[in-house]
């Protein structure tokens, strides 16, 4: 038996895959093809201080590789989330946590107190990196300043584990990633969707209501890789990959690139079983190389 | 209803014209309980730049023969592709999926009206109301008499009436303008799929004459089960996902 558990800062995860947010929902979408329990973590979607209508259709262009959203982080806001939500998914065996986001300092604070006191959310991750809304997101994630306002802020109140969604539409992520970690992030996840456009050539309109949107998928994929390297080798907390994880071996690439944990998006709406084949991957993988924990092979890149 | 993630064969491949053709296919499980105007979400096979699965309407339902049938009309890359399977090719579906058509009581009338490719999901609809003793009649609209497609089919289950915009077969106009909608109100429920414009014309012709009105949307989507958010509708209760509060909504809901 190889062992696939990981830390990320004071949690034992029991495997290191976990759901990207936005792209499993409440978890609940998925019970009919998954188990949740076998998850290492499921994050739940963005969730807002107020409820959010989210942005006009058309929200979706398909890429050769990829996808391009622009949901613009729908959702009923955290208190529908505490009532409603949380009473019936506190029951799974797994982390769950919750991805923050607020158009002010204050919004991202206030949802944070109200999530201090729920037991079975072991985490929150502070989403400083959604290009789909006009005001805080991705306004935040990409100065020195809006990070250090957002996450040393919310660290004065919530008291559990606080991860912190960087961007990739930055030009240097390791300034973005250090930041984090100086005002108190005890783990990084990296990478957000990269800003995109797609344009319907027979009607020379933008796709998308919002003109541009985020790129996800497989198309993303060496972006992230590069950036979960680079951040990986100059912070001390624990980094979770994301980007165009697709199979077993997409997450492998992610952890020897340095992630200690990783997140499956787009891959679930093509495969609602993608996490369970890829956890079963992993261990393959450990198993067929020889090695021990999933640990070893935590930033074992050979360069 | 438990959704399954599937494979499934392709047993026929029917072209019946160079728009729609018709997709055979056998799950390689029992099937479960389709409701009328619920969807599946396929893997476009053998095509590494199609990335995300198509959302297609269920056309027809066998469960004697374990089978589904898909009438699916070429608009893109992936359907193209779709078109080129053969029997013995796998495809993955995921179904059933959202919410379909609702019933409507014994010994009332149904109106079912499907323009071009919409006429999908009415075909297994139009055969659950008969099975369940609804009389039903079935308005189908072509833009010309070359692009009407299974037009002795629908008439096998009920009284099938035809529009064409060029008047080459049928009544000449629109499904809206044939001359059963002079009288909708003989109707309890009218049931439709078809382009956006259709429908709302359909809606609001429904709306006036009192008579309730389902619609089946289509919309771009990813996942199919309500978690991307990406297929939403505008409707009285907000942002509302065709995917799983869809794609059949009562025309009453939406902001038409």
């Amino acid at each position: 038996m190889v062992d696939l558990s990981v830390n990320i800062h004071q949690l034992t995860m029991k495997n290191p895959v976990t759901t990207a947010s936005g792209t499993f929902g409440y978890g609940e979408e998925f019970t009919d093809f998954i188990d949740l329990n076998r998850l290492g973590g499921f994050i739940v979607k963005g969730t807002t201080l107020k409820h959010r209508e989210g942005n006009p259709y058309p929200r979706m262009a398909e890429t050769p590789a990829g996808m391009l959203n622009a949901v613009g982080l729908q959702n009923k806001g955290v208190d529908y989330f505490i009532e409603n939500i949380y009473p019936r998914i506190k029951h799974y065996d797994t982390h769950i946590w919750v991805n923050v986001s607020g158009s002010t300092v204050e919004e991202y604070v206030a949802i944070a107190e109200k999530l201090n006191d729920l037991e079975k959310i072991t985490a929150i991750e502070v989403n400083i990196s959604c290009p789909n809304v006009k005001e805080g997101g991705m306004a935040f994630g990409t100065t020195c300043p809006g990070v250090k306002a957002v996450v040393s802020a919310v660290r004065k109140v919530y008291q559990k584990t606080m991860i912190v969604k960087l961007s990739p539409n930055v030009t240097n992520i390791v300034e973005m990633a250090k930041t984090a970690e100086d005002e108190g992030a005890d783990a990084l996840s990296l990478i957000n969707t990269l800003l995109g456009m797609a344009i319907d050539a027979k009607t020379r309109r933008p796709v998308l209501s919002t003109i541009t949107g985020g790129l996800s998928g497989p198309a993303v994929k060496p972006v992230a890789l590069r950036m979960v390297w680079q951040v990986s080798k100059a912070v001390k907390v624990p980094v979770i990959g994301i980007g165009g994880i697709m199979t077993a071996t997409d997450a492998i690439e992610f952890l020897l690139a340095g992630a200690t944990a990783v997140q499956v998006g787009t891959a679930n709406f093509i495969d609602p079983q993608a996490t369970i084949k890829i956890i079963e991957g992993i261990e393959q993988y450990l198993i067929e190389n020889k090695f021990k924990s999933v640990k070893d092979i935590v930033g074992a890149l050979i360069v | 209803m438990a959704k399954q993630v599937i494979d499934a064969e392709v047993l026929a491949n029917h072209k019946l014209n160079n728009k729609y053709f018709i997709l055979l296919i056998k799950p390689k499980k029992k099937l479960e309980l389709i409701q009328p105007g619920q969807f599946l979400q396929l893997t476009v096979p053998n095509a590494p730049e199609v990335f995300l699965r198509r959302p297609l309407s269920i056309h027809d339902v066998d469960y004697e023969n374990n089978t589904i049938s898909l009438l699916i009309q070429i608009v893109g890359k992936g359907t193209q592709k779709l078109s080129l399977l053969d029997k013995g090719n796998v495809v993955n579906i995921i179904y059933p999926l959202g919410k379909g058509y609702s019933n409507i009581e014994k010994g009332q009338k149904a109106l079912l009206v499907g323009g071009g490719c919409g006429i999908a999901p009415l075909l297994y609809l139009a055969k659950v109301l008969k099975k369940e003793g609804i009389d039903e009649d079935i308005i189908i609209g072509f833009k010309s008499k070359e692009d009407i497609i299974e037009y002795e089919l629908y008439n096998s289950i009920a009284p099938t009436f035809v529009t064409t915009e060029d008047g080459s077969m049928g009544e000449k106009g629109y499904v809206t303008t044939h001359s059963l909608f002079s009288s909708l109100n003989m109707y309890n429920k009218i049931y439709t799929c078809g382009p956006e414009v259709m429908m709302k014309a359909v809606a609001k012709r429904a709306k006036e004459a009192g008579v309730e009105c389902e619609v089946s949307l289509e919309n771009t989507m990813a996942c199919g089960i309500g978690a991307c958010l990406c297929c939403v509708t505008p409707t009285v209760n907000g942002h509302q996902c065709v995917c799983t509060e869809g794609p059949v909504f009562n025309s009453k809901e939406l902001l038409w």
